[in-house]
């Protein structure tokens, strides 16, 4: 491979497999003799379990075992908390299986192991649980106001976790304003939705102890380390694989769902294969969600809209428990001031217990939030004042010699000061008002309101701090007979095809081809030092860790190649899968023969091994045939860990038609201008961001998880939860800047969540615009949909002249 | 915990059974299923043919569709019985036994319009389906998009499956 792959849109590595229905989901792993198991979940938000009658279930044919919080062993116990922080008054974690009380319609409160799935569901409704439910207060601004019913009984005004930051002066910035804009947004509750429900199926061998563990998890190492401690077993007698996995978007990094443990723990017990597959109700009834939150923003700004101060009060929905502590409102809370100066800042939020489905981050983690909040009061502020919003926005960005730009005072979830290290903000926004053509929009605008068409252009900008660490491995090796090269990281994979980025970091280094490079990462036996997928870092951090790597074993093979030619490493070149004398292509050894000759025993059972003894004639024969120091073949290991995160941003444009009327919304562009530093695969990035926008187009106008009064799920299902299909996702035109990220070597930020998080403000922007004509209020709430708009537009004087005569 | 070994007297189910004779891919199968077995669930977990995925199970999420006698199906609202004397096409079927892409796959593959794979099938059975049975080299995108509306994909937005489609749909009408 002559060319650089770095930057090329490489077709994917795993497309065939996938394509031919031969990929290997959860679900798809064949094991043999497998039980099945099903879950008894609890219909009630909150109830007392006063008695759990299982007898005439376990009469049941075809039932094995079945389990309650009474015959699960020390796993009955609040499972971890993973992220602690100080803010936290009342850290609650729900438990495998619900022991007197039960926090939400969903919580797990049984599980039937059984001859296969039809059985054990059957088995579920011959338990007999007797609950006294009690009274809750579901809606989370209701739950936080004085007189809700308590989530848990000892955690006072359902409040898990308050805290508050500041960043310059706020007060002295709100005292000197000269204007003051105050905006209240609301964003419902969403879900990730992956296709591929939740699964895990487990395995024990009674003989060796090993216990092997199939999970749809983003996050096998660490599900490893953690099913080894609560089954206090070595952690290399536990093996955990995750195979292909059917999306995530951080709905699948949980630590623990409670099948996550009682499978295996059942597999043990049981002696049989375990599997568990949830359903799509489950997975709206039980796999965590996100996104609610209220924000009470105020902007201190001067009458030529430079804004001096912000202030940001907010509730955070986290339902039942609060297994990831406080990061996504922390997210959030750091990331609400956008590209944008504000030099002066303070922000507190409340994280509110509610009797529903627990909250994790979900692509965005609270970004999307933070951008609409902050969007549509920079909108507002614009109005006010009277100035352009684009002007405003444009005064108040960050140049780009201000770099890096500390928020001083404010901490990122990773714990670290967030510092913005490298943008073209202005540049950006210049570049998408010519993308849009501004002026050729306006008139175009003009004339469609001549004939009774309603368009309108909304934008928003969002800044994403990515790449976190701690750490992240990578493991190179150079085989032997192919030549081939095997790559380990420890990340698990849900699409973002890694398979083919981490190939090109891995091929520009050591002149192979793409697919001559093989990436094997999500199962612990391969590789087993790393944390997880999340936070858009796994091109930042395992990328990183494995382009050290691959520039390590870069340096073997010339080492090893120039003594086998006997040149000077400088003088050779690795290049189609040889190392060669530049100049002179006929001097070559292939990576095959280097590799072979590495290692010191190399019987002749190929032609690599065959031609790489004739070199060994050359080796010294005067001593160890491993040096000091020395190991055998071409292999490398090394590590990246990040100072901080790396942030990437972006700016979206939407130009949408909407009809006052039937109060539909058609989108006539879409725009999206990102900057995730450089490229590795600007294909996976465009589709990264494409499905991120869909995504955002969901939660902009569809997706709502909604609870009735007693906090049942009402559309937990995908007849009425409402997802973008083709006909509601428009093209997607993208623009890539790439400004390198100066903290790492590749100089790449993340771009996983990117699509999603200004998609809301954009949206709600542009049909506000559309809407202009009719002086309709402040469109504050998403998702919008039809209903709300229709609300919006009746409370306006010039559309009830219009429309509303009949009504 | 004990580790008790497996023993031979794990129970069973009692469902009852029936026989059905079906072709699946080409190949005649006579097989004795449950008589409330799901057709997904037959596929996948009794013929091994995982390829065909399961992702809502009430029939709107389409990653399970397959070609049944000529038409695209739900197979997770169709019961295994109900397929006697059925042909039954399946993701499995579409590439070439040495492995060579379906044009419609290798559209997929060239155009980057899929990621993590799982709707995968499901668009793929309800597409071959229509574009064998209309030959329009020149489909708008309005139409494609129409085309694509009974199966739902949370990873690529779309865009690049509007894409493969209208090359497969042009090589395709070539074809015929």
């Amino acid at each position: 491979m002559s060319t650089q792959t770095f930057g090329e849109p490489v077709r994917r590595n795993a497309n065939p497999r996938l394509l031919r229905g031969e990929g290997a989901y959860v679900d798809d792993i064949s094991l043999p003799g497998a039980l099945h198991a099903a879950f008894l979940r609890s219909p009630f938000a909150r109830a007392r379990i006063k008695t759990i009658d299982i007898e005439e279930a376990r009469a049941h044919p075809g039932v094995v075992k079945i389990y309650t919080c009474d015959n699960i062993g020390t796993l009955d116990n609040e499972l971890p908390l993973l992220v602690p922080h100080p803010s936290l008054t009342g850290a609650r974690t729900q438990r495998p299986l619900a022991r007197d009380d039960v926090f939400h319609v969903g919580q797990a409160v049984a599980m039937v192991v059984a001859v296969d799935r039809y059985v054990a569901e059957d088995v579920l409704r011959l338990i007999d649980i007797d609950y006294d439910p009690l009274p809750v207060t579901p809606d989370l601004e209701a739950a936080a106001s004085p007189g809700s019913h308590l989530v848990h009984s000892e955690v006072p005004g359902n409040v898990a976790a308050e805290f508050e930051q500041r960043s310059g002066d706020p007060d002295t910035a709100f005292v000197q304003a000269e204007h003051i804009t105050k905006i209240r947004v609301r964003i419902e509750r969403s879900t990730a939705a992956p296709l591929e429900c939740r699964s895990v199926a487990a395995r024990h061998d009674g003989v060796t102890g090993e216990l092997t563990v199939w999970d749809g998890t983003q996050a096998p190492i660490s599900i490893r380390g953690g099913l080894a401690a609560l089954f206090d077993i070595d952690e290399d007698k536990v093996r955990v694989i995750a195979p292909d996995v059917g999306g995530g978007f951080g709905q699948k990094v949980m630590l623990f769902y409670p099948d996550e443990v009682l499978v295996p723990y059942a597999a043990i017990e049981l002696g049989r294969p375990v599997k568990y597959i949830e359903d799509r109700q489950e997975n709206f009834l039980s796999s965590n969600q996100e996104r609610a939150q209220i924000h009470e923003l105020e902007l201190a700004a001067t009458k030529e809209g430079e804004v001096l101060g912000l202030r940001d009060s907010f509730l955070h929905d986290t339902g039942a428990f609060i297994p990831y502590g406080i990061a996504v409102a922390q997210v959030a809370s750091t990331s609400i001031a956008g590209p944008y100066r504000i030099p002066n800042i303070w922000i507190k939020f409340k994280a509110i217990y509610t009797p529903t489905v627990p909250v994790s981050p979900y692509r965005g983690c609270g970004r999307p939030q933070a951008c609409f909040a902050i969007e549509r009061a920079m909108d507002k502020l614009a109005d006010e004042l009277e100035l352009d919003r684009l002007a405003v926005r444009r005064r108040n960005m960050i140049t780009p010699d201000e770099f890096p730009y500390e928020r001083e005072g404010l901490l990122f979830a990773d714990g670290l000061p967030v510092r913005y290290d490298s943008g073209e903000y202005i540049g950006a926004l210049d570049k998408i008002t010519e993308t849009v053509d501004l002026d050729a929009f306006r008139s175009e605008q003009r004339a469609a309101r001549t004939r009774g068409k309603y368009l309108g252009l909304g934008l928003a900008c969002y800044v994403e701090g990515t790449g976190i660490g701690p750490y992240e491995g990578g493991q190179i090796r150079v085989h032997p007979n192919t030549g081939k090269v095997y790559v380990n990281t420890g990340l698990a994979a849900q699409g973002q095809g890694h398979e083919t980025a981490f190939a090109q970091i891995v091929a520009d280094q050591l002149g192979v081809p793409v697919a001559d490079v093989i990436v094997v990462e999500g199962d612990t036996q391969a590789y087993d030092w790393g944390v997880a997928t999340f936070a858009s870092r796994a091109a930042v951090v395992s990328g990183n860790a494995i382009y050290k790597t691959a520039v390590a074993v870069r340096e073997q093979l010339l080492k090893r190649a120039a003594e086998m030619l006997e040149a000077a490493p400088l003088d050779l070149e690795l290049i189609d899968g040889k190392a060669r004398l530049k100049g002179m292509p006929e001097r070559s050894v292939t990576l095959a023969e280097i590799a072979t000759l590495a290692n010191p025993l190399r019987y002749g059972f190929s032609e690599a091994s065959k031609s790489a003894t004739q070199f060994a004639k050359r080796a010294k024969h005067d001593g160890p045939a491993l040096g000091e120091g020395e190991h055998p073949g071409i292999q490398a290991q090394d590590y990246y860990s990040p100072p901080c995160a790396t942030w990437a941003y972006g700016i979206h444009a939407a130009v949408v038609e909407v009809d006052p009327e039937f109060c539909t919304v058609r989108f006539l562009r879409y725009i999206c201008l990102h900057d995730c530093g450089r490229m590795i695969n600007p294909a996976i990035v465009e589709g990264q961001i494409r499905g991120g926008v869909a995504q955002g187009i969901g939660g902009a106008l569809y997706e709502r998880v909604e609870f009735d009064e007693e906090g049942n799920p009402r559309n937990a299902n995908f007849m009425d939860f409402l997802m973008p299909y083709a006909t509601e996702v428009p093209e997607i035109e993208i623009v890539h800047f790439e400004t390198p990220s100066p903290l790492n070597p590749l100089g790449v930020k993340g771009v996983g969540e990117a699509g999603v998080i200004a998609v809301a403000a954009t949206v709600v922007s542009a049909i506000e615009d559309a809407l202009k004509p009719f002086g309709i209020g402040r469109l504050l709430e998403v998702p919008l949909s039809p209903s709300s708009l229709h609300a919006a537009l009746t409370d306006a004087e010039a559309y009830k002249d219009q429309y509303a005569r009949e009504t | 915990m004990n580790n008790r070994r497996p023993t031979a007297s794990m129970p069973r189910s009692t469902d009852p059974t029936r026989e059905i004779n079906l072709t699946v891919n080409g190949e005649p199968i006579s097989w004795t299923v449950s008589t409330r077995m799901l057709l997904s669930d037959f596929l996948r977990h009794e013929l091994g043919l995982t390829g065909t995925h399961v992702g809502c199970e009430h029939g709107v999420c389409g990653c399970c569709t397959v070609i049944i006698d000529g038409w695209s199906g739900r197979s997770c609202l169709t019961l295994a019985v109900q397929m006697d004397g059925a042909d039954i096409r399946t993701v499995e079927g579409l590439a070439a036994s040495d492995g060579t892409l379906h044009l419609l796959q290798q559209a997929f593959h060239e155009h980057h319009a899929l990621q993590c794979g799982f709707c995968t099938p499901g668009f793929l059975m309800a597409l071959v389906n229509y574009l064998e049975r209309t030959a329009d080299p020149d489909l708008s995108e309005q139409s494609i998009r129409e085309i694509l509306s009974g199966n739902l994909c949370r990873c690529t937005g779309y865009q690049n499956i509007v894409a493969a489609v209208r090359q497969a749909a042009a090589l395709m009408a070539k074809k015929t």
